[in-house]
């Protein structure tokens, strides 16, 4: 049931070797390089291949991040979930060192992406990933000092984010509140999906190893904290912790608990299943006048209280292929035609709640079709918004101690947002 | 944060070698390092600069981390190549264990592990104890990996030295990081081990409950991946157990909540109170659920494992069926799993809205996805008996719209949709027959021709529509001309008029006549047959009620089921295979120089005896010498002239003037005498039947020799074989006809069996799955093995010329070793006698200090070739197999067969 990888492989787009580093001896440069070129180039588009591949004896695991793959080959029934997270966390590692993770970043820094694939996984088993942490004793050439470095005391401590002796003039935390909505409305208007996905994204500047405590508007520790609930409360569906938060002290109290990491991490994320009346809704009609002339008219309304404001409205009307010619007229904001999508954008830069806005466009089609009859592509109506200072769920940060034991006193921001997820409306 | 390490790769001036090695050896810090780093740089490219050795090595002592690791990551990859040079670096590792700086101990100590060369192996183990036993914890959960790469190294050093008891004890270390090395270490020792070495006591089981709270993400899954496999005593104990568990459900990183999910699911069945258990399943449902927000790769590994796991409890997601319902921005392959999860969920009771959204995937753009979501649509229907109707409608709506490809996926679903429910839904074939021009592809074709056949009498130009069919017959596919065959019989006996039989005559001269298909010929001749002797039989045949099919095509065996769930999180549940079909353990061997060695064998050449070099590829093998004749051969001719078997009237070679040679000869009691057949039903099983069976090659033809005794009180009569999908798709090439077995009594039978009839998919396995059943006793199943051995054919004979070729051109990776331990080689002659009986054919010998090596070649059906090389010192046991073949998967059943060849 064991396994761990045999190797570990960054290769460019095209599937060649840039970078990788052997952990058994059992799968060579050249067989992976071999398998994974001709892989790319047979199936020509890599994104819709199967992320996990058998070939000769070897499983293959990869992730693509920008123009760089990154690959772990065993021979063993490994965990692949445990070993493409780690090549996910691998990335946010290398982001975090260099910036942007890509092919140029990489050949600038190899000697610190050995150092650091030999820190991070030993024997091919996953070892640490935590960024901050490594690069307190592993620095790039600028950081880099003669004096030898030794191994900080987090990377196996229990508390394995967070270093000692951290020191700021000022304590502060940031805590925002994101929830984002996810929807799916089908052809016939109705909302098939809906959901809200929500995560506390703190930044941390504290000093010491600060103890932390935070309380929520969670129906369930309130009612056995033996407190009416009028409507205030909240069922979370399933919470998901940064592994800061002890959970064994969660399971039995509702308590979050947590000693956290320097700087920012998002602490936890919520689930919620409830349905939710869409918050903005588009509806379009599509007339076809004749063979060549397509008319289509939008409308999109806000179904929020009037005092919140949704801003940087985005919504992708897809529009046919051979559209050209577009003539477009908006109640409010602006629209561009973007050939590229095959969709018309619509901006609207504020956009109040209880407001109907209006958009119609015309465009020319070419009045040749096709003998055979090709199914027509159907992309759903896309949306994006942020609606400032409103959350869907109702979620509320009632207080976030901090208690370190030089005593100081630190300030707690808290801000509330909520954006569009995943927006998808077939209605076209 | 940024390099600028670029310019390293950038010096490919000629002569860069001579210059790096000067580089190296400045005497100014500075440009040492520099220098290094460029040596690197080319390593990265894919240079060899293995002959800068000795000069990096001499870069080693230096007090710059940075560069020490340079050079230590130079070593990994090049002291396999410098293996006496490497030895140099032997001291500084040794004193880098034992510097103060504890980063400094662990690197020195985690590099030597990675250096597979004997001569750092033995010096690693001082080091090694004592970082085992270091004070720091960095140190020692690096040393706690280590023991287990010497384990891969050197089994035994690890258990001579301590080294076992050593990591065992770290289990019980105050830190968590290094109690989940311990774990990893101790888990790929015991897998690798025959004997017991990591049992999880009740013990052991408490402190790795506790280390799992502290420990890295990582660790988490270490431990909990080891901890599934711990059988708990009793339902109390799996319920604390699994209480200590859920609260991991709730992390942040997927893979511990995969883990988790696979020990709950472990536990939960010793669990006998269903109010537990359905409180389990209660909790287990949002955080699979939130797995489907994660990254699309992780999502892709989730979906697979929740397709295995509603099999088992499909009550966990039972009300989550919206959550599978595919983005439009979601890959496809995440797109094509959560498909084949809607339809497991699929139920009365949300099947409109399910139907809504496969209508809605049908009119997407990717191919493979919207034949997908059609068959989907059939799977519903034939699994909801309620819903059928209306996903029929949904099909026809669909077809409506004439995309070609949806419209053929549409008729061959719905041909199965006639299979579930006969003589319900025909009114909807005139609908399909609207779009007989447009099919071309064979499934749809196939199908279509079904339904024709089937329904022949309800639809008034059955016979014109075939006949458009029929003029294209000869070009059709194999699966086409069956079918057509087929309808055309049904169609006749259901309407015997002159146009329905002068198509019967035209297609039953294509099949005989005209085919080189045998499966054509045969069923053709048997239609042919049925029909001329008494065609009111036929009809009883033909037309006869077939029994209903049910959607079982993708739920898994309930065995295979459980070993998948103790594997969740694992490629094994990404794949639906079990571990065994797939990993394979390849010893990093040192590279060769095969040119030397072979120039040397080719002197030393042992001489070839003529009888064994111009057999042409039909004449049965020549033994040359006499003494070791093992097993008989068989002095009946070759079946090709064989006589025709006695059940086969002379009637029918009249009638269709078949050739006697055509038909294959269904059965002969087997005479020939040799060891007895192995027992693989025995009677205690069988109710009283005991069936030994063992596959046999005879003449270049495959047997399945079979022992039926009957010890049970009643006679047995009707016997049947059937053999499961296997890796050469071993299929019987008749029907067995085995006489009435009266109590007391036995008979032999060999059947003959044919080659690549039914495969299975993945990698290659001996097993072979048979069932026997009678009209007496219920259906008896026993796995056999498929010895490699016994298909080894005839001109598997290689010149040493194209040997050395063939050996030079395959490429490393696809070379395999074993070693075969308890084998003794004892008379060269005789061995190499048996094993070329065996069509394994010597190619050349060589000495090799005390050592004898043998080449050989050999083939199996289809082509595939085997080289190989064995290792061995005579008369002493211990022999290593070394095989070279362009199939290396097939490697593990060759090492099966060697065995037994070399054993008997």
């Amino acid at each position: 049931m064991a396994g761990a990888a045999s190797a570990l492989f960054l290769l460019d787009i095209k599937g060649r070797v840039l970078v990788w580093r052997d952990y058994r001896g059992d799968v060579s440069a050249v067989q992976a390089e071999r398998f994974f070129t001709k892989f790319i180039e047979k199936e020509g588009d890599p994104q819709s291949q199967d992320p996990v591949v058998y070939d000769n004896g070897v499983s293959y695991m990869f992730v693509q991040h920008s123009n760089v793959y990154l690959m772990a080959a065993s021979r063993q029934n490994c965990n692949a979930a445990s070993l493409i997270s780690f090549l996910h966390s691998v990335v946010n590692v290398f982001k975090h060192y260099f910036e942007e993770l890509e092919e140029e970043s990489l050949r600038d820094n190899f000697v610190v992406v050995y150092e650091l694939l030999d820190e991070m996984m030993d024997f091919g088993y996953p070892q640490y990933t935590e960024a901050k942490i490594l690069s307190e004793f592993i620095k790039t050439d600028a950081y880099r000092m003669e004096t030898s470095q030794r191994p900080p005391m987090a990377v196996t401590n229990a508390v394995s984010w967070r270093s000692e002796g951290i020191n700021y003039k000022k304590n502060e935390v940031f805590l925002d509140v994101v929830e984002s909505v996810n929807i799916l409305v089908n052809t016939n208007g109705q909302v098939i999906r809906s959901d809200v996905v929500g995560a506390l994204k703190m930044r941390t500047y504290l000093s010491g190893m600060p103890e932390c405590k935070l309380g929520l508007n969670d129906r369930v520790l309130l009612e056995a904290q033996g407190r009416t609930t009028k409507g205030k409360a909240i069922d979370l569906e399933d919470i998901k912790f940064h592994q800061c938060v002890r959970l064994a002290r969660f399971e039995n109290d509702r308590t979050i608990s947590f000693i956290p990491p320097d700087g920012a991490f998002d602490l936890m994320t919520y689930r919620l299943s409830t349905q939710v009346k869409p918050l903005i809704w588009v509806e379009a009609q599509v007339e076809k006048h004749s063979r060549s002339r397509v008319e289509i008219m939008v409308k999109a309304r806000s179904q929020f209280k009037e005092r919140s404001t949704a801003t940087n409205v985005e919504i992708e009307l897809p529009v046919p292929v051979d559209a050209s010619n577009p003539n477009i007229r908006t109640s409010m904001g602006s629209a561009s035609y973007a050939p590229e999508n095959d969709a018309l954008m619509w901006k609207i830069k504020s956009f109040p709640g209880g407001k109907e806005y209006m958009l119609r466009a015309e465009f020319s089609l070419s009045s040749i079709t096709a003998e055979e009859a090709t199914p027509e592509r159907k992309a759903p109506i896309r949306v994006k918004f942020e609606i400032p200072y409103f959350t869907v769920s109702g979620i509320q940060v009632r207080y976030l101690k901090i208690i370190e034991k030089s005593g100081y006193q630190a300030l707690p921001w808290v801000r509330y947002i909520t954006m569009a997820g995943e927006y998808e409306l077939r209605l076209i | 944060m940024s390099g600028h390490d670029s310019k390293y790769f950038s010096t490919t001036k000629k002569g860069e070698i001579p210059e790096l090695k000067e580089e190296l050896n400045s005497q100014y810090k500075d440009k040492r390092k520099d220098a290094v780093k460029k040596v690197i740089a080319a390593m990265t490219v894919g240079k060899d600069v293995s002959s800068l050795f000795t000069d990096v090595v001499n870069c080693m002592q230096t007090e710059n981390l940075e560069l020490k690791k340079l050079v230590y990551l130079y070593l990994i990859n090049y002291a396999k190549s410098q293996p006496d040079l490497a030895i140099l670096a032997v001291n500084t590792f040794v004193k880098d264990s034992q510097d103060p700086n504890p980063l400094i101990r662990a690197l020195a100590v985690r590099t030597m592990g990675c250096i597979r060369v004997d001569k750092i192996t033995e010096y690693l183990c001082d080091p090694l104890q004592r970082c085992l036993k270091d004070d720091d914890p960095y140190v020692r959960k690096t040393a706690a990996i280590c023991v287990a790469k010497l384990y891969d190294i050197n089994a035994e050093l690890v258990e001579d030295r301590g080294f076992l008891e050593s990591v065992k004890d770290l289990i019980s270390d105050n830190n968590p990081m290094v109690v989940a090395n311990a774990v990893a270490a101790l888990t790929e020792i015991q897998d690798n081990s025959i004997r017991p070495v990591f049992e999880i006591t009740s013990h052991t089981l408490s402190k790795l409950l506790t280390a799992l709270n502290e420990c890295t993400e990582w660790g988490q899954v270490f431990i909990l991946d080891a901890l599934s496999r711990y059988k708990a005593a009793d339902a109390r104990e799996a319920e604390n157990i699994v209480e200590r568990v859920t609260p991991r459900l709730q992390h942040a990183n997927c893979a511990v909540v995969l883990s988790a999910v696979k020990m709950i699911l472990q536990q939960m069945e010793l669990i006998t109170s269903t109010d537990v258990v359905r409180n389990l399943c209660k909790k287990m449902a949002p955080p699979l659920v939130t797995l489907l927000s994660a990254e699309p790769e992780i999502q892709y590994v989730a979906l697979r494992n929740i397709n295995l796991i509603v099999q088992r409890r499909p009550t966990i997601l039972a009300h989550e069926i919206k959550v599978f319902f595919c983005k439009y921005n979601d890959p496809i392959y995440v797109k094509m799993e959560k498909l084949e999860i809607m339809i497991k969920l699929a139920s009365d009771r949300n099947i409109d809205q399910v139907l809504l959204e496969f209508k809605e995937y049908a009119t997407e753009v990717d191919v493979d996805f919207v034949r997908k979501a059609v068959r989907a649509i059939g799977r519903c229907a034939i699994k909801l008996e309620r819903a059928a109707e209306r996903c029929i409608s949904v099909l026809l709506e669909l077809i409506k719209i004439k995309v070609n490809y949806v419209v053929q996926e549409a008729i061959i679903v719905i041909k199965d949709i006639f299979r579930r429910y006969p003589n319900t839904y025909e009114s909807i074939i005139a609908t399909l027959c609207e779009s007989l021009d447009t099919l071309d592809e064979p499934e749809a074709k196939a199908s279509m021709i079904w339904i024709i056949g089937e329904y022949a009498e309800r639809i008034d130009n059955a016979d014109e529509l075939l006949e458009s069919f029929l003029e294209s017959f000869p070009e059709e596919p194999a699966q086409v001309q069956l079918q057509l065959l087929t309808a055309t019989v049904k169609l006749f006996l259901k309407k015997p008029t002159e146009g329905p039989q002068q198509m019967i005559q035209v297609v039953l001269n294509n099949a005989t006549v005209e085919t080189d298909n045998p499966d054509l010929r045969d069923r053709a001749y048997i239609y042919w047959r049925l029909l001329s002797t008494d065609p009111e039989a036929a009809k009883d045949i033909v037309l006869a009620e077939k029994p209903v099919i049910s959607d079982d095509s993708n739920l898994l065996d309930s065995s295979l089921l459980d070993e998948l769930l103790a594997n969740i999180a694992t490629l094994s549940s990404v794949y639906h295979k079990p571990p065994e079909t797939f990993v394979t353990r390849v010893k990093a061997t040192a590279q060769k120089t095969e040119d030397d060695e072979y120039a040397e064998g080719s002197e030393a050449g042992y001489p070839e005896s003529s009888a064994h070099s111009a057999d042409g590829p039909t004449s049965p093998p020549t033994s040359s010498s006499n003494d070791a004749h093992v097993g008989a051969t068989r002095p009946a001719p070759a079946p090709s002239t064989s006589p025709p078997a006695a059940p086969v009237p002379d009637l029918m070679g009249d009638l269709l003037g078949m050739s006697n040679n055509s038909i294959v000869p269904v059965d002969q009691p087997s005479t020939t005498p040799g060891p007895p057949l192995p027992v693989l039903l025995p009677a205690s099983t069988g109710q009283g039947l005991q069936i030994s069976a063992q596959l046999k090659g005879q003449d270049g033809q495959i047997f399945y020799s079979l022992l039926f005794e009957n010890n049970s009180q009643i006679p047995l009569d009707g016997f049947m074989i059937q053999f499961n999908k296997n890796s050469l798709g071993l299929a019987a090439a008749g029907p067995l006809q085995v006489p009435q077995l009266q109590p007391g009594t036995s008979v032999a039978i060999l059947l003959p069996m044919v080659l690549f009839q039914n495969m299975s998919a993945g990698p290659p396995s001996s097993l072979l799955q048979v069932a026997v059943k009678n009209n007496q006793q219920p259906v008896w199943y026993f796995n056999d093995k498929i010895s490699l051995h016994v298909f080894f054919t005839e001109d598997g004979r290689m010149e040493r010329g194209s040997f050395l070729e063939t050996w030079r051109s395959l490429p490393d990776s696809n070379e395999i070793t074993k070693d075969l331990p308890g084998i003794t080689v004892n008379g060269v002659e005789s061995t190499l006698d048996r094993l070329v009986e065996s069509n394994m054919f010597f190619i050349a010998k060589r000495k090799h200090s005390n050592q004898d090596v043998f080449y050989f070649s050999a083939k199996i059906p289809r082509g595939v070739a085997f080289l190989i090389e064995l290792t061995t010192v005579v008369g002493t046991p211990g022999v290593k197999c070394a095989i070279k073949t362009p199939n290396p998967e097939m490697a593990p059943l060759f090492f099966e067969a060697i065995e037994t060849l070399l054993k008997s």
